[in-house]
């Protein structure tokens, strides 16, 4: 069915047709609508969940947690702030290997306090143990929503997907939503896993764990996330057999024969995506790499990608305070280490707090990445575009 | 449709967002691809805001700002005077605005030389129908009538139908706001 929502709904929609058994959350802005609206729905009796209304995004984790841990099926939602507050919960969530999915609206951190979009929040998170999906728009992020569902109990690890905060999260769009009877019958029953409530197999979760075991065990998460991407590709395909619409883990666009490439995430790639037209119309040859799964990091697949490219510009939305650069940034260079072929790159860090990023700055970008496939030359890694200074 | 994008000026309170929200979904309804989505600064009741629109007969990927739109809906005639309504205005642009002035006193003002101009008194229709200034609604009529972008009866049903789910206990003001469109439609000039 063709709607028009905007992402807070979408992914509200998609949470009340996943029907999870529990939901604990805390609003924050721009998130608020998720929780609102998925609060209405219990209140009107159109999911069976039960609904925790906590304290603290701190507490709606925990609570997340213990459902999980109990064997339920279990969803939540936060930004910024939230997640920041929750980020003690997201460690624990993940080492004990619970399928839990987060909706996260981004949102830069403060100070200064601001409400509008970044990545700096979800980034923060990136250590913690959590499957990372970032969307472009309301349709994916919709989409994602209830893949998530089905990645989380594959992989029984806790999954966050991302929408840009305000672009996205307040923009109305247009997209097609499934039939709840589709959802339910593709998501099914959660598949039996160990739980606390399992009275013929008591378990213990959480126990204290020391020199003995605390390693094994550590080592056993890194081995499960190691192993999680084939889970969300058999995702991302099935969900194409069933329903059409396909997302790969590094979504590309008119990269085939192109000289340049500039990587991104979120949003904004929808932009570049119109600036890699204008300026295909133009006869240079740019194309796109949007970072759709960044945990866990598709180290082989980027790395098979980027070393045909005379040169790369990476566009990040969050800067990682080291000195460094941004995320994508940092990652992609980890990554290209002793590949055989190293195309140039340079960093663009953009976008902080909400600000705007113009189809010409987008241009500008590209034109500069094509002058560094030229000459192979980058003078200034790491730049700051749209700010003033 | 080749990519149409369109800029709503209002103050805090006059439902500048509803406005942009309602058109984008009749938009929807003839199949198009729509965006809408409001300009989010400090807000308060009576400043100046903006929402805006996307509408395209091919998917629309653009996410970033709309800095030159073809369309722009003004639903405060003071704004005219506060805020550069027509900024980044194409020669070929159109400019519908709420006020009690003439086209061309509006146009003189505005500075405009190419671009259309058309007025409307909605406020004076807000108040005969829905007893209150909220110019929201009767500005779509005059934005179809002046642009004939989208069906105005399409348009009507879909917004009746859209404010019947808002209002879901208030029939009566569901009339008075499709009675207001009604007005503005016809009553809009150039």
């Amino acid at each position: 069915m063709i709607v028009a929502r905007t992402g807070n709904e979408a992914m509200a929609e998609a949470m009340r047709q996943v029907n999870p058994d529990v939901v604990a959350a805390y609003p924050i802005t721009p998130a608020t609508e998720i929780v609102q609206i998925f609060s209405s729905f219990v209140h009107d009796g159109l999911v069976d969940t039960k609904f925790v209304a906590v304290e603290s995004e701190h507490s709606a984790m925990s609570a997340c947690i213990g459902a999980a841990a109990a064997g339920a099926r279990v969803m939540t939602g936060t930004a910024s702030q939230g997640l920041a507050l929750m980020h003690e919960m997201l460690f624990i969530a993940a080492a004990l290997r619970l399928p839990i999915v987060l909706c996260v609206v981004n949102r830069s951190l403060s100070a200064p306090i601001n409400i509008h979009c970044d990545h700096s929040d979800t980034l923060a998170s990136r250590d913690s143990g959590w499957i990372q999906i970032y969307t472009e728009n309301s349709q994916e992020a919709y989409d994602s929503v209830i893949q998530a569902v089905k990645i989380s109990e594959r992989a029984l690890l806790p999954v966050m997907v991302t929408i840009d905060g305000f672009i996205i999260s307040h923009g109305m769009e247009r997209i097609d939503i499934l039939d709840d009877r589709e959802v339910r019958e593709y998501l099914g029953e959660p598949p039996k896993r160990p739980n606390l409530l399992d009275i013929d197999k008591p378990i213990t979760m959480g126990p204290l764990d020391l020199q003995d075991y605390f390693f094994e065990h550590k080592r056993s998460e890194i081995e499960g996330m190691n192993t999680s991407l084939p889970h969300i590709e058999a995702v991302a395909r099935e969900y194409k057999e069933r329903f059409g619409r396909y997302y790969p883990v590094i979504d590309t666009y008119r990269i085939d024969d192109a000289e340049v490439a500039v990587m991104a995430m979120g949003s904004a790639a929808g932009t570049a995506k119109v600036v890699v037209d204008r300026m295909r119309e133009k006869g240079k040859k740019v194309g796109l790499i949007r970072m759709r799964v960044v945990r866990p990091f598709p180290k082989n697949y980027l790395k098979e990608l980027i070393q045909g490219f005379a040169a790369v510009g990476i566009m990040d939305r969050s800067d990682t305070l080291s000195t460094l650069g941004g995320h994508l940034y940092v990652e992609t260079r980890a990554v290209l280490y002793r590949a055989s072929h190293q195309p140039p790159i340079k960093n663009y860090i953009y976008g902080l707090g909400g600000r705007d990023i113009s189809l010409e700055e987008i241009e500008e970008i590209f034109e500069e990445v094509l002058e560094i496939g030229k000459s192979g030359k980058v003078t200034e890694p790491v730049v700051y575009k749209g700010v003033r200074e | 449709m080749p990519l149409l994008e369109i800029r709503w000026h209002g103050r805090g309170g006059q439902g500048a967002k509803t406005a942009a929200l309602l058109f984008a979904d009749a938009a929807l309804e003839t199949g198009k691809y729509i965006q809408a989505f409001p300009e989010y600064g400090p807000e308060r009741m009576g400043a100046p805001v903006q929402a805006f629109n996307r509408l395209s007969d091919e998917p629309i990927h653009l996410h970033c700002g709309i800095k030159s739109p073809k369309i722009v809906v003004v639903l405060d005639p003071t704004l005219a005077e506060t805020v550069n309504i027509t900024e980044g205005l194409p020669e070929d642009g159109v400019v519908v605005i709420n006020t009690t002035e003439s086209p061309d006193a509006m146009r003189e003002k505005l500075g405009l030389t190419k671009q259309k101009v058309f007025t409307v008194d909605a406020s004076k229709i807000a108040k005969e129908t829905l007893g209150r200034d909220i110019p929201n609604t009767p500005m779509l009529g005059a934005l179809i009538k002046a642009t004939g972008i989208l069906n105005f009866d399409s348009m009507l049903k879909s917004v009746e139908e859209k404010l019947k789910k808002k209002f879901p206990n208030n029939p009566e003001l569901v009339a008075k706001n499709i009675e207001a469109i009604k007005k503005a439609y016809q009553e809009v000039g150039r």
